[in-house]
């Protein structure tokens, strides 16, 4: 095992570096850039059981530090996704996926987790209870204890890999449905999804984005992303994944102080193409600038004394 | 898709809000309709824009500085270093042309016409264009354009120059095939009033500019579409009206 490497829900990373679901297609896009091996693993594009065009554009909005969006979970749907997508995937990464799912119904997401979990090539299910740009499903999954559960549950009826739900982070009390996830079967939470945002257009009086909001990303939201973090790996005894404006190697190290056992990268990615990259490239250099030997050694080390 | 540190040569004005940015470093692989998508200090996401010309070493963009970036834009200086993705896009299919090819440009649409009517005459083809404005004041490339020796109209919408009316009110019947960019009202008077095959290219408010954000995404008649990766150039059939 190097210095970098973590394990994920009984599998290993070879650090802990993920692109986050949304910002990272299926990945060969950025495998014409470099190659994707490098990476952790990444997540890839939110999957539901039928396909999805998404929100009416506008579907992008810039902020100070960051952007919002209201993409709606644009898929192929699963099927196309597991006979189309994967397929490509596997001949630019040969390690285990972690496949994004939302659904609008419990049935939904058993219905695509079970489909999911069934390919060889995917590692983890990251069940997302948080998206903001839907209605009637998303995040209305993710903002109450029971709901959540009640996905969770359903999801692991039906499959035997790990299983990580995503959080929404627009809500009262994050650990109490962490906790309740935990409770239900999950193998790992990942946190935070976006916060929900918006923005208004000073020369047409209108909001910017056709959905009117969207969820607001990037840097500018890293010590909300942080703080919660830390708050439920403080709460729940599996693995987290830390996510939310994580930019550079030290956001890595800093969100894994807090208790992250991995950690996504989102909106930087699409404002430059090689920041997972340039991220893992950078890692060993910045824990040898703050004296870390081993990133293992570090994970929710801000919580001690 | 490749990144590249591009530095200013010029910045010029065109006309009262329309500037020339002329850049020297790797244009390899630039084909006209492509646009490129600019870093700017202190915002967070790039700036999409498209290529009016790319010569060896030498790039040229068009840009109307209308909001936040572009107004950025409008203040770089000769010296000035700027992180630009390049080679974004698909392109105008040059083989489809047919020719006696027609370009149609509205406004700030008209730049990459510019290059794709380069790429045309080195090909040997009678190229006629219509470049649309809304007054005289607004009227750039005119001279460019016929020192390519194209066959060019110019139309203002208050016929304070040239033909009175919009670009669609030069139409003739005489051309094989068409390209156009412009705004998007203009694009549908195209669709309508042209009577052969040709190609749109379209704009839209994008997140990445390659392909992995979906922020941009447009419904055709082949399926969802990412105007950025899989566009900005639709052919004719391709294209969907949603209003």
């Amino acid at each position: 095992m190097g210095r970098l490497s973590v394990n994920l829900c009984g599998i290993e990373l070879s650090n802990p570096v993920i692109p986050a679901s949304g910002t990272f297609g299926y990945g060969y896009e950025f495998a014409e850039l470099y190659d994707i091996n490098c990476l952790g693993t990444f997540s890839f594009k939110g999957t539901t059981r039928e396909p999805r065009f998404g929100n009416p554009t506008p579907r992008i909005a810039e902020c100070t530090a960051g952007m919002i969006n209201s993409v709606g979970l644009q898929n192929p749907g699963v099927d196309a996704v597991i006979t189309e997508e994967l397929p490509k995937l596997k001949k630019c990464f040969n390690k285990p996926v972690m496949a994004n799912v939302s659904g609008f119904s419990v049935e939904d997401y058993a219905y695509t987790c079970e489909k999911l979990g069934a390919e060889p090539q995917v590692g983890w299910l990251e069940v997302n209870v948080s998206c903001p740009n839907v209605h009637g499903g998303g995040m209305s999954f993710g903002t109450n204890p029971e709901a959540a559960a009640e996905v969770t549950r359903a999801v692991r009826s039906v499959t035997k890999k790990p299983i990580i739900i995503k959080l929404s982070p627009n809500v009262t009390d994050i650990v109490s449905i962490a906790k309740a996830c935990v409770d239900a079967g999950a193998d790992g939470i990942s946190l935070i999804n976006t916060l929900l945002g918006m923005r208004i257009d000073l020369k047409t009086k209108r909001p910017v984005i056709a959905n009117k909001m969207g969820g607001f990303s990037g840097q500018a939201i890293f010590p909300v992303a942080l703080r919660m973090v830390y708050q439920v790996a403080s709460a729940v005894n599996v693995p987290v994944i830390g996510m939310g404006g994580v930019s550079s190697a030290e956001d890595v190290i800093e969100m894994m102080l807090a208790g992250a056992t991995a950690v996504e990268v989102g909106a930087k990615n699409l404002i430059d193409p090689f920041a997972s990259r340039d991220i893992v490239a950078s890692l060993e250099r910045t824990m040898d600038r703050y004296g870390i030997d081993n990133l293992r050694d570090i994970i929710g080390g801000a919580h001690n004394g | 898709m490749r990144e590249e540190i591009f530095c200013v040569e010029a910045n010029d004005v065109l006309t009262e809000n329309v500037y020339r940015l002329t850049l020297s470093g790797n244009t390899e692989g630039i084909v006209p309709g492509q646009f490129v998508n600019i870093a700017l200090d202190g915002l967070y996401l790039r700036r999409p824009i498209s290529v009016a010309d790319a010569e060896e070493n030498r790039l040229t963009l068009i840009y109307k500085a209308i909001g936040k970036g572009t107004e950025q834009m409008s203040g770089l200086l000769p010296g000035d270093y700027l992180d630009i993705l390049t080679c974004l896009g698909n392109g105008y299919c040059l083989e489809s042309s047919g020719d006696h090819p027609l370009l149609i440009g509205g406004g700030v649409g008209i730049p990459p016409l510019y290059y794709l009517a380069k790429r045309l005459r080195e090909a040997g083809k009678e190229v006629s264009v219509i470049l649309g404005f809304n007054n005289a004041d607004e009227v750039f490339y005119e001279d460019e354009f016929s020192q390519l020796d194209c066959d060019v109209k110019v139309t203002t919408v208050d016929g304070s120059y040239g033909v009175k009316g919009f670009a669609t009110d030069a139409l003739t019947s005489s051309y094989s095939y068409f390209y156009t960019c412009g705004p998007a009202p203009m694009l549908k008077s195209v669709y309508y009033k042209t009577n052969t095959s040709g190609e749109f290219s379209f704009e839209e408010r994008m997140g990445c500019g390659f392909g992995a954000c979906m922020g941009c995404s447009k419904k055709t008649v082949s399926g969802f579409k990412r105007v950025c990766k899989d566009g900005p150039v639709f052919r004719k059939e391709e294209i969907l009206w949603e209003d």
